[in-house]
């Protein structure tokens, strides 16, 4: 057990010192993503949307921001970490590739906080947002379980796409569009209607957005997918679906990479 | 027990242009304590035994042991007791320092903070790399990294070390202190043992207690570096300089001539023959003067492994 801590505070940590010792990369993670917010926000004033949707946009936006570490950080991750040769001291090390995918979690988490923080004190005071939250508990919690769901997926995605070889990066691309629209990131899911939006679901961001934003913006609530404490209990379900995913496409992925001789060369 | 024994392994690899026979029935047994070299050219087969040893790869057929545990069953047993170094590696993260990168490694072997900053002080004082060890890995020279490489391996306190050419493309000054700390490590403990692939004859010859010779993915000779240059203790072998470049196949014909090797230079060839005659050296030189080409240098030395693997292959290491 201590070893297996050990190994996810090894791994969190390149993380932790990479969002802090490079402040012009926080500069531009906080800055970029709230220029496309308020171009977001000038629409729906141009369209004069309730105002809660300029509070939807920022919700979204910082989502939205883990959820790129996601893919990048995490599903991507094997995949680079081969291209740059540590994979193979990974597999190598005593320390479970578990605990491994942990680190990077944790430290990704930490390191997009630091991003996620910027964009919300930004955007709420650029933006002048409205917010009233009815019950802060609820909310740390379905934020905490949704993060858990959505880097479990990146967990299960990691191994899937190193698989994948070469096209994880396209594949990574790919993922990023759709799910803005899917997972209603500026706009409440409950458009797409009922079929779209309950396969949009199976997204983690999908249902922590539209939960969060019934306890942040209550008039929201006559848009809103599902009960928010429904909603906590899907996403708790998901994080130990994709949990075990996770380790079952694991063991895959090192089997077929034992077996076939692909998954360590860099030029396969 | 063994530190390594191998037996039969065979391994295949499909690929686009049809299979790859990597290794065909390796069999080595490699004793506690020893310092074992696999002295082979490019695509011989060395990492990918390797690759085998260290838990990475499965073979196709045949087994591995470490320590007397199976590669293919007992990884769990056998990978906190390894590490591998190799040569033009890359790994940790630029933007990390060196002492911060080996911690990170040392963590994913459990071992106490504490430890691993006393063992990472230790090693760049062994290795000399002390200057850097606050410098950034991505600033880091080729040579730097690589010290930083053997520290990460060695920081965990193996039992067996595999080295995959780990002095591949670095400078002399910084292949030496390597050389020289792998010999020390090796004599402070007398369970280590290591493997070392390498296809620098000097390193194998200088480094190693037994060197296996392995060529497209075979064994085709074993013993001490004395015992093997006894396959060609008859012969002697005779070095060239020419120029300019020309034809010399003719070579062959010339009694007594074994096996011969030519390396282009600028203007001219280097030529290395292996010979067991020496009233046959004035035909050589005849020849060549003959065929219009001048001799600039010309020596006559005692065989080495090379001259070994020319004679049992018909080609040279490089
Ligand atoms: N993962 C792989 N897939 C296909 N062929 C491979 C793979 N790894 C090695 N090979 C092939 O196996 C042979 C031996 O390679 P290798 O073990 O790397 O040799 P060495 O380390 O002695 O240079 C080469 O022909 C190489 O191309
Ligand atoms: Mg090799």
């Amino acid at each position: 057990m201590i070893e297996f801590l050990r190994a996810v505070k090894g791994r969190a940590y390149p993380r932790v010192i990479g969002a802090l010792r490079e402040p012009s990369w926080m500069l531009w993670d906080t800055f970029l993503p709230l220029l496309s917010l308020s171009a977001y926000v000038f629409v729906y004033r141009s369209l004069h949307a309730p105002r809660e949707f300029e509070g939807f946009v920022i919700l979204g936006g910082i989502m939205t921001a883990y959820w790129l570490n996601v893919l990048w950080g995490m599903a991507s991750q094997f995949y680079w970490e081969k291209e740059t040769g540590n994979l193979q001291y990974y597999i190598m090390a005593p320390a479970s590739l578990e605990s491994i995918l942990a680190g990077m979690a944790l430290g990704g988490m930490f390191g997009t906080t630091t991003r996620a923080i910027g964009i919300l004190l930004l955007g709420t005071w650029l933006f002048k947002v409205d917010m009233s939250v009815t019950n802060p508990y609820l909310l740390l919690l379905i934020f905490v379980i949704c993060l858990a769901a959505m880097y479990a997926m990146g967990m299960m995605f990691s191994s899937l796409f190193l698989l994948w070889g070469r096209e994880a990066w396209v594949t990574s691309s790919l993922f990023e569009e759709p799910i803005y629209f899917l997972s209603g990131q500026n706009f409440p899911v409950k458009a797409l209607g009922p079929y779209l939006s309950m396969a949009a679901s199976i997204i983690p961001l999908t249902l922590g957005l539209d939960a969060m934003r019934q306890l942040i913006f209550p008039s929201s609530i006559k848009f809103a997918l599902m009960d928010p404490y429904l909603e906590l209990i899907f996403l708790s379900i998901l994080t130990i679906v994709y949990l075990f995913l996770a380790k079952v496409f694991l063991r895959k992925m090192e089997n077929i990479g034992k077996t076939k001789g692909t998954i360590l060369t860099r030029w396969l | 027990m063994y530190a390594i024994e191998v037996r039969n392994l065979w391994r295949t690899f499909k690929t686009r242009d049809g299979v790859v026979e990597a290794l065909r029935d390796v069999n080595l047994k490699i004793k506690k304590g020893e310092l074992f070299g696999l002295l082979g050219p490019n695509g011989a087969g060395k990492t990918t035994l390797i690759r085998i040893l260290t838990t990475l790869l499965l073979p196709t057929k045949g087994e591995a042991y470490v320590w007397g545990y199976s590669t293919a069953t007992e990884e769990r047993k056998i990978r906190p007791i390894i590490n591998m170094v190799s040569g033009g590696e890359y790994s940790g993260y630029g933007l990390l320092t060196v002492k911060e990168n080996l911690w990170m490694f040392s963590q994913f072997y459990g071992i106490p903070g504490k430890v691993a900053k006393r063992r990472i002080e230790y090693l760049a004082r062994r290795l000399k790399f002390e200057d850097i060890l606050n410098k950034k890995v991505r600033n880091l020279s080729t040579g730097q990294r690589q010290k930083m490489n053997v520290a990460r391996a060695f920081l965990t306190d193996p039992k067996v070390i595999f080295l995959d050419e780990p002095t591949l493309g670095l400078d002399v000054e910084v292949a030496r202190v390597i050389r020289d700390f792998v010999k020390e490590w090796l004599l402070e403990n007398d369970e280590r043992t290591v493997l070392l692939t390498t296809h620098y004859m000097h390193e194998a010859e200088e480094l190693c207690d037994r060197i296996a010779i392995i060529n497209e993915g075979r064994i085709i000779a074993l013993d001490t570096s004395d015992n093997l240059k006894k396959l060609v203790s008859r012969e002697f072998s005779l070095v060239l300089r020419i120029h300019p470049k020309i034809n010399i196949s003719w070579i062959n014909k010339i009694e007594g001539v074994q096996k011969y090797l030519t390396r282009e230079e600028e203007n001219g060839l280097r030529v290395r023959i292996i010979m067991s005659r020496e009233e046959s050296i004035a035909d050589v030189v005849d020849g060549i003067i003959k065929h219009g080409a001048k001799i600039s240098y010309l020596k006559k030395e005692e065989p080495t492994l090379e001259d070994v693997f020319l004679k049992l292959t018909g080609r040279g290491l490089e």
